[in-house]
Order: structure tokens, then C-alpha cells, then sequence
């Protein structure tokens, strides 16, 4: 089917940012036609080799051929000039400027005196659009079209620049399924008409259901390279994680200690039907107290959305959040830490630290309200409550005093943990709790997370660490694209199972989430 | 059971869609708010003048419709080099000492004939412009600090030249450029006419050529702008520059009708000229406006001013109160309507 030609040719291509190989010796080849999977879980170098191939970063080594020509382009304008073009998951268009503007812009069609020729614009710009299933007036500013419908001027726009090379990134996030099978035709289109499409996607079936060959990136490494449908879906999944079918080990290499079965009891969080539009589909969680419940399940499967939407933090359009036997208002932050629920989130450094506080500062910010009578603090128990939890979580700092931001990592993330213990929470949420913190310190935490399980706190764990997820938890509810699938529980909760769930092969023993159903 | 589950379709999944933006819904609402937005401030202009008129015999008079036009005019050009900047999120705080700087470079420069006293302040101004334009675009400065630094720095240039505002330079009666400002053609001032000429040639650059879409594109986003190919920094320095042009055009045309450079002239002007631009639907994030607009703005701003001082009772300080209240209401609502379109 291919050609011999490649229209682009990328070998031995690495970079590396302060600290981090984030692309190590990559190859990569499109033929005109091709319509290629690039897929890798968070950290694997698919941003940085899509940076490298748009112009965006310059690599350290290796070479880019495109189009029989050594290429090296400086800006993302050089690289679509030349004719790589690159949709953004977040449309990359002038929200304010009409539809018909936003296609043409820099090469609007003008009339003999040099004025622009609206006439021609909008007519030339509906024609164009039907083809992507967008009928609107192209007289309106792009605003007023649905996320999906902008995604589709953005591609007719990549396109019609005379692109050799479509690069996607994940191009389906924000769509619906109807608009999702536009994409998909016009994909088709673009392959018919010799165009090379990178496409770019976390959601195993849109990558079978249009991708002809694939590159699985891992660690910043080139893992698996060949033709998609002579990968299985499991064999991806475990390519993507680097897993071996099958290897269920023995022993555990987490510091987590066993089960902490608290059947029997009430749950303590039940969240049912949460639903946020392109996000999340009809997740339903319960949790006991003294239960550790993981949220399994590839990156963008929906799993930081639902601690964000039970917390509050995110705006769900249906669904609701119990705690403790008490209904939450939908939305709000403030209402579901009075009823007792925590969010560790996923960020630290932008959601979570106040690096320029002081520890004992940042562990009293949330608790400060409590501690006080009619607006004045009392410092004598702050400090009572500060010396409490640095030596509960054994907070390595020089001094209460000394400054959040001089810590490292783990005692970052011990600092947050005591700020929402503080508050004694009935349900902690977190979110990758060991991310970028170092092995001993990620023991700790993880040790902690035990403990605080087995005072009878309600957890809710998410973290893209298989091992951590399998070992640490009771039970994991498996996400994909933004619905619940599985939920494993007792001695299905091992490695082998979670990616048969995830991949979308369930293996015999594999219990049905109820909840899956009824949504 | 499961493996049926699970295998389905990601598109035939549970859940159902969520609730639909209703495209054409959005679209009605975008079109009905989108006029409010290009024409609410002429339809204001419209009521105030008709009960203004109603309300006081002196309003509708030829006299006081021609002075009120010739006293926009000065205003109208500095704000139309204005919306060019304010579309592209800028802001130009220059133009109020530009325009008292080009008024006395073209009464100083009328002793030697109306080219170079037209010229001089073109020159001096539009490099003045082009600084600005260079600090923001290239240097990435924040335009207010760019254009406060200029505003500051061309009146203590006016200052020097006039020594201190002592010497006041005429300009002579009978020359070109008196007859350019005090003259009439066809019954209505000079400067009427190359005002409206001005904003007519405006309104085309800026919707029907290139360079007008890259400013609207620069405004709207500055990122998809540059990967989407706008030449976003010479885009920046053309308005500045033109903003700097217009202003001192404004002053040596405001020199000429007034037979001389007045020194104490264009102070606050830059507000002025701003509230008349946010007034005529432009928005000050940037993006999004209309010359036609910001005439009917400055409009407002006069026809205001001239009925309070037709009461006569009321202080003329009222008119800033006035104005203020005014540009207040004007803000509220446009935050309002954009709130309800990014809604929907």
C-alpha cells in the first residue's frame, strides 16, 4: 500500500532537558498514506518528539528528513510552512474572529484593488467546511460553534495550508462521538489523498479503528514499532506500561501491608453517576471506611476528573456525591472539606505548596478557620497541631519555620498530607502521591497511606504506578475513556487482570461494575 | 456479560451525550449580541440626541451641531489610532501629550509653510509611535509602562520647546493650514471632513485588508495568532506607529483651528480617547471592536458634555461624573454580554 518514498524520515533523534533524557536515539517513518499510532503513557517523549518534529524544540541529536531534505526547523511557523502541519488538543484558533477568518487567515483571497473578497472567503469557506460535516455561518465568530466543530475549522485550516504531514494530538478530547466519526472519515479522506497523519490518542479503540501502523514510546525510547493489527490490544497495554503478560509477582515491592477489609460497614463516601460533559460518563465509587479504593486506568481515562468532581473541584452536570450519609452541593470546595472530604492533588507545585510559606504555615492554611475564635488565631494551637503532625509523618525539616519550597519532594507532599489531616477528614483523595518524589520517601508515604487506612480513613487512591495501585489497594474501579469498566476486587486486584480490564479483554473472574450499567 | 460491556463502541457507551450547546441556539444568541454589541452605542447616541434636542431649544441648532462636530473631530482621530491599539490588547497612554506635542511642532513649524508644519508633527510623533510599537513588540514590554513612559517623556519635549509653556507659537492667518482648520466646505468644518475621511479609510484597512485581520488576530489570541502565520510583531508596531501619526495629526490640526499651539491642551486626552473607544463596543482585553464605533463614542462623550452644560445649573465638573457613570454602565454591560455569549 505504501510507496517506497517515505515523506518523512526521523532517526536517531534524542533530547534531553535539564535532568531529564526525554527522548533517547527515536526513529520514526510516515509514508504518504500512513496513518500512524504514536502512543506512550505520561513522560514517554511523545510531546517532546511531536516539539522536535513542529519546530517547537531543537534535538539535541538526529536527524529529520522530510520530504528527501534534511530539515531543521526553528518555529512551528517554518515547520507548517514547509508543510507539517499540528492540531492541538486545545483549539488553536482566534476564538473572537469569525469562522470564514480563522480558515483564511494569511492567505484570505483579495479583489483586484487588494481588498479582501468576503464574497469569495465565505463561500469557499462553507464549501470547505461541508466536507468536514461543519455547516454553520461561516460569518460567525469561531466562538459560537461547539468545541468539536473548532476542532474541525482547525483541521480543514492545517489541511488546506498544503500539508504533507498532519500531526493529532489528541484530537478527540473534547469531541462527541458523532463529531468523532467526522474526524475519523476525514482521516480517511486524508489518506486516500497521500497525506501522512500522526495521530495521537490514549483511547485503544479509535487508535484500531484508524491507525494503520504504530510507534510505542516508553521512557523516552522507541519500544515497538510495526504494523498496529499485528499488535493485540494487550499487548499494547503492556508494551505502553512495560509489563510482561502474566507476570504477577509474588512479592510485593511496595511498602503497602496487606488488606484492611472493612466489609460489613456503611461506606463512608458513595459517589453515584457522575457525569462531566467530555469527561466523565456515569462514575460511580463507594468507599468504606478504613478501605483503600484504586482508580486504574490509562492516562485521560477519567481518573483525576472523578477526585476532582467528588471534591468538588470540578462541576459535574448529573450524578451525586454522599458522604457519610449527607448529600454534597454539586461544585463546591468549601462544602465538601466541611463534610470531610480531602483532595491530595496530582500537582503539587501548582495545586497544593505555598513554597514561600513556612511548613508550620502551610500545614495551618486549611485548619486556620478552626483554630481561631472570633477571627484571631491561636498560636498555641496551631503549634500543638503543627508538632503533632510533623512528627506523626515524620516531616523532615530543619524547624517549623523553615520554608515549604526548600524541602524535597516527599516531605512536599508529607506537608500536604498533613495540612488536609489536619482537618480530620473522613475520605482523603489522592492523586499520584509518590509522583517525582524519591524511593525512600515514596515508601514512607506509601506506609502512611496504610496507616491512615487503618484508623479508619476512607482512601481513594490514583496513581499511574501499576505496582502501587495493585499493592496499596482493596479494590480498584478500572476507568476508560471517562466510564467505568471493571472493578476488581480481593485476588483479581493483580497486574495481569487490571490490563486485561483496561485493554478491554476481561478475562473469566473479572467482576462487572454494576454501576457500568446503570449509567 | 462483561466482555460484551466492555468491548462495546466507545461511541454507543452509556451516558448519553451530554446536554448539546444547541448550535443554532448559539448562533441566534451570538448574532443578537453581537448587534448590541456593534450598535448599542448608536442607538444610545440616537435616544439622548432626540430627547436632548426635544429638551432644549438650543440643541438642534446648526451652531451647536457644528461645534459639536468640530470639537469631536481632534478627539475622534486620537481615538481612532486608539481602537487600532485597543484591538490588538494594547493600550496607547501617549496620545494625550502627542497630540499637545504635534499642536505646538505645527505652529512652531508654520513659520517656514503649512508642508513642514504638517510634516514636522507627523515625523516626530509617528516616531514616537514607532518607539513605542518597538518597546512593546521586540522588547515585550507591557504597552502601559511603554506608552506612560512616552506620554511623560514627549510633554516634557513640549515643555522644552515652548520654555517651560511660556512662549506660545501662532500660526498666521490666511495660510493653508489655517484654512485646513478653521475653513468650511460645503457649510460644514474642515476638519469634519478629513475626520471622516480618516474613518473611512480606517474602517477599510481594518476589515477589509490583511494587516486589519492580523490586528484583530493578534488581539483574539497571540499565540494561535503567530503559529497561524501573523506577523505579530511588525502587526504591534504599525498600530503603535499609526496611533502616533493620528495623535499628532489631531494636535496640528486642533493647533490650526484654535490659530495656535496651545501648551496646556491633551491632558487626560488618553482617557478620553480610550472611554470613547470602550464606549463604541471595542473591547480593552482586545480582539474585538469597531471604528464606526468609536466615532459614535466620542459622540457621546460631546453630546453629553454639551447637554450638561445646556442645563447651565449643573457645574460643568458634572460632565466627568457624567462620563464616568457612563463608561461604567457601558463596561458592566459588555462584561455582561460577554459572559452570556462565552455561555451560552
Amino acid at each position: 500500500m505504501a510507496p517506497p518514498a517515505e515523506v518523512l524520515a526521523v532517526r536517531g533523534l534524542s533530547k534531553t532537558f535539564p535532568g531529564v533524557r526525554a527522548l533517547d536515539d527515536v526513529d520514526l517513518t510516515l509514508h504518504p498514506g500512513e496513518v500512524h499510532a504514536l502512543i506512550g503513557e505520561n513522560g514517554a517523549g511523545k510531546s517532546t518528539l511531536i516539539k522536535l518534529l513542529t519546530g517547537v524544540h531543537r534535538p539535541d541529536a538526529g536527524d529529520i528528513v522530510f520530504q528527501g531534505r534534511d530539515v531543521s526547523f526553528a518555529t512551528p511557523l517554518e515547520a507548517q510552512k514547509a508543510g507539517i502541519s499540528t492540531i492541538y488538543q486545545e483549539v488553536n484558533l482566534i476564538p473572537l474572529l469569525s469562522v470564514a477568518r480563522n480558515l483564511f487567515l494569511g492567505r484570505e483571497p483579495r479583489t483586484r484593488f487588494g481588498l479582501l473578497d468576503f464574497a469569495r472567503m465565505h463561500k469557499e469557506a462553507e464549501e470547505t467546511l461541508r466536507a468536514y460535516g461543519v455547516r454553520v455561518d461561516v460569518r460567525l465568530p469561531l466562538r459560537a460553534l461547539g468545541v468539536g466543530a473548532q476542532q474541525m475549522v482547525a483541521l480543514a485550516r492545517a489541511v488546506a495550508t498544503e500539508a504533507r504531514v498532519v500531526i493529532m494530538d489528541e484530537p478527540t478530547s473534547s469531541l462527541e462521538p458523532r463529531e468523532v466519526e467526522t474526524l475519523f472519515s476525514v482521516i480517511r479522506r486524508l489518506r486516500d489523498d497521500g497525506i501522512a497523519v500522526v495521530y495521537v490518542s490514549h483511547r485503544l479503540d479509535e487508535l484500531y479503528a484508524v491507525c494503520d501502523t504504530v510507534t510505542v514510546l516508553r521512557d523516552g525510547r522507541r519500544v515497538h514499532h510495526g504494523r498496529l493489527a499485528d499488535l493485540g490490544r494487550l499487548s499494547l497495554v503492556s508494551t505502553m506500561l512495560g509489563r510482561e503478560l502474566g507476570e504477577v509477582r509474588e512479592e510485593g515491592l511496595t511498602k503497602f501491608t496487606g488488606d484492611h477489609h472493612a466489609a460489613g460497614t456503611q461506606p463512608v463516601l458513595e459517589a453515584r453517576d457522575l457525569t462531566v460533559p467530555h469527561r466523565l460518563r456515569g462514575v460511580s465509587v463507594t468507599i468504606r471506611p478504613g478501605e483503600v479504593v484504586g482508580l486504574g486506568g490509562l492516562l485521560g481515562s477519567g481518573r483525576t476528573e472523578t477526585a476532582k468532581a467528588i471534591s468538588g473541584a470540578l462541576a459535574t452536570s448529573s450524578g451525586r456525591v454522599v458522604v457519610a450519609g449527607v448529600p454534597l452541593r454539586g461544585g463546591s470546595t468549601p462544602a465538601a472539606i466541611r463534610a470531610g472530604v480531602s483532595l491530595l492533588p496530582e500537582d503539587r507545585k501548582s495545586e497544593g505548596i505555598v513554597p514561600g510559606l513556612s511548613v508550620r504555615e502551610n500545614i495551618a492554611l486549611a485548619v486556620l478557620p478552626r483554630l481561631s475564635r472570633f477571627g484571631l488565631v491561636s498560636e498555641a494551637r496551631v503549634d500543638r497541631v503543627v508538632d503533632t503532625f510533623i512528627e506523626r509523618l515524620r516531616i523532615k525539616a530543619s524547624s517549623p519555620h523553615q520554608k515549604v519550597g526548600e524541602l524535597s519532594g516527599g516531605n512536599q507532599q508529607k506537608v500536604l498530607l498533613a495540612r488536609w489531616l489536619a482537618m480530620n477528614p473522613k475520605v482523603l483523595l489522592l492523586d499520584e502521591p509518590t509522583r517525582g518524589i524519591d524511593v525512600g520517601a515514596k515508601a514512607e508515604v506509601q506506609k502512611l497511606v496504610d496507616e491512615l487506612a487503618e484508623d479508619g480513613l476512607a482512601v481513594l487512591l490514583i496513581s499511574s504506578d501499576l505496582e502501587e495501585l495493585i499493592e496499596g489497594s482493596d479494590r480498584v474501579v478500572v476507568l476508560k475513556d471517562g466510564a467505568v469498566v471493571g472493578e476488581l476486587a480481593g485476588d483479581e486486584v493483580t497486574e495481569d487482570t487490571l490490563m486485561r480490564t483496561i485493554a478491554g479483554h476481561a478475562p473469566a473472574g473479572v467482576t462487572a461494575a454494576e454501576e457500568a450499567g446503570d449509567g | 456479560m462483561t466482555a460484551t460491556k466492555t468491548d462495546a463502541p466507545v461511541t454507543a457507551a452509556g451516558g448519553g451525550p451530554p446536554k448539546d450547546t444547541g448550535p443554532e441556539g448559539a448562533a441566534r444568541k451570538e448574532r443578537l449580541s453581537g448587534l448590541v454589541q456593534q450598535h448599542g452605542a448608536l442607538a444610545v447616541l440616537v435616544i439622548v440626541s432626540l430627547v436632548a434636542s426635544f429638551s432644549f431649544d438650543s440643541f438642534a441648532t446648526g451652531d451647536n451641531v457644528g461645534n459639536m462636530a468640530t470639537s469631536s473631530a481632534f478627539l475622534a482621530i486620537v481615538a481612532l489610532g486608539m481602537t487600532f491599539v485597543i484591538i490588538t490588547g494594547g493600550i496607547d497612554l501617549s496620545v494625550g501629550s502627542l497630540f499637545a506635542l504635534g499642536g505646538v511642532l505645527a505652529a512652531w513649524g508654520s513659520r517656514h509653510g503649512t508642508p513642514v508644519a504638517l510634516l514636522l508633527p507627523l515625523v516626530v510623533c509617528g516616531g514616537i509611535g514607532v518607539v513605542n510599537g518597538l518597546l512593546v513588540a521586540r522588547s515585550r514590554l507591557a504597552p502601559f509602562i511603554v506608552t506612560l513612559a512616552a506620554m511623560l517623556g514627549a510633554r516634557g519635549l513640549m515643555l522644552a520647546l515652548t520654555d517651560e509653556g511660556a512662549e506660545t507659537y501662532l500660526i498666521g492667518k490666511g495660510s493653508f493650514l489655517a484654512e485646513l482648520g478653521q475653513g468650511t466646505t460645503l457649510g460644514i468644518g474642515n476638519p469634519v471632513w478629513i475626520t471622516l475621511a480618516l474613518f473611512a479609510a480606517g474602517a477599510v484597512v481594518l476589515r477589509r485588508t490583511r494587516f486589519g485581520q492580523h490586528v484583530y488576530a493578534v488581539g483574539g489570541n497571540e499565540d494561535a495568532a503567530a503559529l497561524m502565520g501573523a506577523p505579530v510583531a511588525r502587526t504591534k508596531i504599525l498600530v503603535y506607529t499609526l496611533s502616533g501619526l493620528l495623535a499628532g495629526l489631531a494636535g496640528a490640526l486642533n493647533a490650526a483651528w484654535l490659530a495656535s499651539g496651545v501648551t496646556i491642551l491633551g491632558n487626560g486626552m488618553e482617557l478620553e480617547a480610550i472611554s470613547a473607544v470602550v464606549i463604541g463596543g471595542t473591547l480593552l482585553t482586545g480582539g474585538l471592536g469597531f471604528v464606526s464605533g468609536s466615532l459614535v463614542g466620542v459622540l457621546l462623550l460631546k453630546v453629553i458634555q454639551n447637554i450638561i452644560n445646556q442645563i447651565g445649573s449643573l457645574d460643568s465638573s458634572y460632565q466627568q461624573v457624567v462620563s464616568g457613570a457612563f463608561l461604567a454602565v457601558v463596561v458592566v454591560a459588555q462584561t455582561w454580554l460577554g459572559r452570556r455569549r462565552r455561555l451560552l
